[in-house]
């Protein structure tokens, strides 16, 4: 079988802008995971009462619905309810609602990493609940959590390709539009699995490097 | 001599319990400003607990603490503020792995009391000096020796100007050569005339920086003495017994 080049060159400039596309959502969600995690696995820390209860509902819904539900969800359900969101608004938020457990997930075995006497002593200078977390428990954490925080950003990165079921013209609803209207199916999945690899490989060195270089920043007491 | 000094610290009928088992029991103990009071006892007697409950990492079960008067039982008591009164250091000199020496020492005074970083950095740089460790400012913690993290550690709780210092066994982690460095820093504060009340199996340390031993057992007081009296001529059969075993 022999590729045909003339094809992939011309569908390149779709793929390309399909790309940038996945990659501005992605960032998007993940951003706001990261924030939503942080958040719950705080809330999750200090037991602070009645919000501690929320967090938990909200993490086994998210943990245990599949993204693309969410996805119908936010689309087609809200709109029955008189709220309309555009389908980008759709794809970030349903992407922060369902990494923002995993995110939370990661930060909380960040936070439990750091040691009781660790704490013990941050309480004994008089900080407070708060400076404690800010101070003491969550830079030491954050070593201790990147592999999973960014595990979970490829995984995140990973499940933007169902966008597509919602319209959006990220890289997977670009090549099956392709496949549909041309047959080209090998040329159009094959870039679509070097446009996948484009985008994740470097972000995995990327993780590998920083941890690499967190580590030996932060540890040996 | 110290004891015409004010009462700093008043314990009285200290109780505190895990479970149903008590731990410390009808503790009662005045501390002077100035006094050093050196707590002695056999491991598990409940000296760590007994620092613990004075700055609050434990809950008591019954009586009182007061410090400078007020009480610590009281439901208002703000610990924020009563720990900044009360300097702790740990047998395990938990410094901040992820800050410098001078980062550890600011953190207190800078967030906590909120003062300008200048006067803090003045004092603290006074402080590292005087412990022999202003070149190693900034370092970090992994860089020193146990007992150059000990006395960084010493540092940092003086840098909050305590009003009394709780010591629970600093140099119980250190090798032998770096016993006296950190041993040396306490009793320099001695001289000076801070309050301190010291845990330690150093008899020979007790024995050089106490004006009080007080000796528990079982959770229990058994004995207050001076430490010339306490050493020579233990009243209690269970402090004869206790010394005892550091007689080779
Ligand atoms: N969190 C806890 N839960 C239950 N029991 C505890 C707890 N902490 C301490 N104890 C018990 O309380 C008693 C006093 O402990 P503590 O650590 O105060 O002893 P210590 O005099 O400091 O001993 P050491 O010289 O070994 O440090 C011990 O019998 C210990 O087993
Ligand atoms: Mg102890």
């Amino acid at each position: 079988m022999s590729m045909n080049w003339e094809f992939i060159m011309s569908a390149l400039p779709l793929y390309e802008k399909a790309a940038w596309l996945t990659l501005k959502l992605a960032f998007l969600g993940i951003l706001a995971s990261l924030g939503i995690g942080l958040l719950c696995s705080i809330v999750l820390y200090q037991r602070t009462k009645g919000l501690e209860r929320l967090v938990r509902v909200y993490i086994e819904l998210s943990r245990n619905t599949p993204l693309l539900i969410q996805l119908f969800f936010l689309y087609y359900g809200l709109t029955k309810l008189g709220i309309t969101l555009s389908e980008q608004t759709c794809a970030i938020i349903g992407l922060a609602f369902l990494g923002g457990s995993y995110m939370a997930e990661a930060f909380r075995g960040g936070i439990e990493s750091v040691s009781k006497s660790q704490i013990e002593s941050g309480i004994s200078i008089g900080l407070s609940k708060l400076q404690l977390v800010r101070y003491v428990i969550l830079p030491q954490a954050f070593a201790v959590t990147l592999p999973s925080l960014g595990a979970n950003c490829i995984f995140l990165l990973k499940e933007t390709s169902i966008f597509g079921a919602i319209a959006i013209a990220d890289l997977m609803h670009v090549t099956q539009d392709l496949i549909g209207m041309y047959y080209q199916t090998f040329e159009t999945l094959f870039m679509l699995v070097v446009a996948y690899l484009i985008i994740l490989l470097p972000l995995s060195l990327f993780l590998t490097w920083l941890e690499r270089k967190v580590r030996y920043a932060e540890f040996g007491n | 001599m110290k004891g015409n000094n004010k009462v700093l610290l008043e314990i009285v009928g200290l109780r505190k319990t895990y479970g149903a088992r008590p731990v410390l029991d009808d503790i009662n103990l005045s501390i002077h400003k100035g006094e050093v009071v050196v707590v002695l006892g056999s491991s598990g007697c409940g000296k760590s607990t007994l620092l613990r409950c004075l700055n609050g990492l434990e809950s008591i079960q019954g009586g009182d603490i007061k410090l400078s008067g007020k009480s610590l039982t009281d439901k208002n008591v703000n610990w924020q503020e009563v720990r900044q009164q009360i300097g702790m250091v740990f047998q395990n000199y938990d410094l901040f792995p992820h800050m410098t020496v001078m980062e550890n020492i600011l953190l207190g005074p800078s967030k906590v009391q909120k003062r300008a970083e200048k006067e803090v950095m003045e004092q603290a740089s006074q402080l590292l000096d005087r412990v022999g460790l202003l070149n190693r400012k900034d370092d970090y913690p992994r860089q020193l020796s146990g007992g150059q993290k000990q006395r960084i550690a010493i540092v940092r709780a003086l840098c909050m100007n305590p009003e009394i210092m709780l010591f629970d066994e600093v140099t119980a982690a250190l090798d032998p050569e770096m016993v006296r460095e950190v041993l040396d820093v306490i009793l320099g504060l001695a001289k000076q005339g801070m309050t301190m009340v010291i845990v330690t199996h150093e008899m020979g340390f007790a024995k050089a920086v106490a004006d009080c031993i007080v000796f528990i057992d079982a959770g229990k007081i058994c004995e207050i003495a001076e430490p010339d009296e306490f050493f020579s001529n233990p009243k209690t059969e269970r402090a004869r017994q206790f010394l005892n075993i550091f007689q080779y």
